[in-house]
């Protein structure tokens, strides 16, 4: 067992994890966030996307030891719940019905908001690319991009009000 | 899946890492970025006893200008070698390829160290590596030698670093000013490339380099093609008979994604595509 410290979605957490404890088990199965979903098991699909110290990663291509004293944000993270509001990507994708069902959007999701953080005013181009290491499995792809350029949109009406 | 058991070493410079690799020998597995070598942990591909991370050692992050190269730590990102201001003024070719791998999450995570370390054939970055001819900085117990691009890749996922050897860090020549472009051919997002080509271009067109990624068990040079490409015109019909000649001396892979010739045959077109490309045209 390795002792491991470290943030999660605003919280100091404080554990001993077996060194093979995949970072996505560890939100999962010991923090009981089951907003973060394993899609794929092979690092391909996405769904599992969450931020660790403000970047996005496949949290089961982690290890849970590499997060040690680190700062991770998974979607149950990313709105301000004492606001009572969602976040503006999350807002987004409620909006333009960028789900169809909802296995991948935690992940997309996540990714999204990465993407908009390094890139406030993608094309559509852009976000497709930007969001390609998510997979959707019902194929509703169309939605999902609307959703990210409507978030981006948002924010930058938001900016300039 | 699950990786099997295993101790988790955290060493924070290179000596620790070395001592721990000394102490545990073939039990023991190097983490970069873990980005290649957790799925393999995963599926059960390799079942090391000893897992030592270079994660905690910040000395091997980071690109400095060192005069007629850049220095990129290995442990440095390929989200942050794609983005770096001197990668992109020096070795633009670098920088491009490094844009090209996996995804954004991947790229957050996987390093250029361990990516080359891995020598992956279909893997991104060691085209343009060799096509540069960068050097890899390697320690070990005895300290620190210098391998040349050319004798670094030594077969499918082999390398000249030693068991008990560690690579810090690789020093890519400079190419200020010089065009550059990967072409990399894909069926779908985010796959290895079925074959890519890393061409980089002085002038339109005075010399070229290519590297081919996939065409063989290690990355290759077109040698040819870059012969051929001195003094060529940067027109469609002054770069295809060069392009003809990318192929040549390649002995590549036949799976479910191509056949040889197939892979041939996307060589010789991709890198005309490339040259093109890397030339501004």
């Amino acid at each position: 067992m390795t002792k491991i410290e470290l943030t999660v979605d605003g919280a100091a957490v404080s554990d001993d994890v077996e060194p093979r404890m995949l970072l996505v088990q560890y939100l999962r199965e010991k923090l009981g966030k089951t907003g973060t979903v394993i899609g794929c098991d092979t690092s391909n699909c996405g769904a599992c996307t969450v931020h660790l110290d403000g970047t996005s990663v496949k949290s089961c291509n982690v290890l849970a030891v590499q997060a040690n004293g680190r700062t991770v944000t998974t979607i149950e993270g990313l709105a301000d719940t004492a606001e009572g509001e969602l976040h503006p990507v999350q807002e987004a994708f409620r909006e333009c019905h960028g789900l169809q069902c909802g296995f991948c959007t935690p992940g997309m999701i996540m990714q999204a908001v990465d993407l908009l953080g390094e890139n406030p005013h993608p094309t559509e181009e852009e976000v497709r690319l930007g969001m390609e290491g998510n997979l959707c499995r019902c194929t509703g792809y169309h939605n999902i991009v609307k959703s990210v350029l409507h978030a981006a949109e948002q924010t930058s009406t938001g900016a300039t009000a | 899946m699950i990786p099997v058991q295993f101790d988790y070493l955290a060493p924070t410079s290179v000596e620790e890492a070395l001592a721990a690799l000394g102490e545990h020998g073939d039990d023991a597995k190097i983490m970069a970025g873990g980005q290649s070598l957790l799925p393999v942990l995963r599926m059960r591909l390799n079942a090391p006893e000893v897992v030592i991370d270079l994660g905690g050692i910040s000395s091997l992050r980071g690109i400095r200008d060192d005069g007629d190269a850049i220095v990129i730590g290995a442990m440095t990102t390929h989200h942050d070698v794609r983005d770096d201001a001197l990668v992109k003024e020096h070795a633009l070719l670098v920088s491009k390829a490094a844009a090209e791998v996996a995804d954004s999450q991947i790229r957050h995570r996987g390093t250029f160290g361990g990516a080359l370390a891995h020598a992956d054939p279909a893997g991104d970055l060691g085209a343009p590596a060799l096509a540069l001819g960068a050097q890899f900085v390697i320690a070990g117990p005895g300290g620190t030698r210098t391998v040349e691009a050319a004798d670094f890749f030594v077969d499918l996922f082999e390398t000249a670093i030693g068991d008990d050897e560690i690579l810090t860090e690789v020093r890519i020549p400079k190419h200020t000013g010089w065009g550059a472009h990967y072409e990399k051919f894909v069926r779908v997002a985010h796959q290895w490339p079925i074959v890519a080509v890393a061409a980089t271009v002085k002038g339109s067109i005075d010399e070229a380099r290519i590297g081919l990624t996939n065409m063989g068990s290690t990355p290759l040079r077109a040698s040819a093609a870059e012969q051929a490409l001195a003094g060529a015109s940067a027109t469609e019909d002054g770069v295809r008979a060069a392009a003809d000649l990318a192929a040549d001396g390649t002995n590549p892979p036949s799976d479910l994604n191509g056949a040889a010739d197939y892979r041939q045959h996307l060589a010789r077109v991709l890198t005309g595509r490339a040259v093109l490309k890397a030339a501004g045209n």
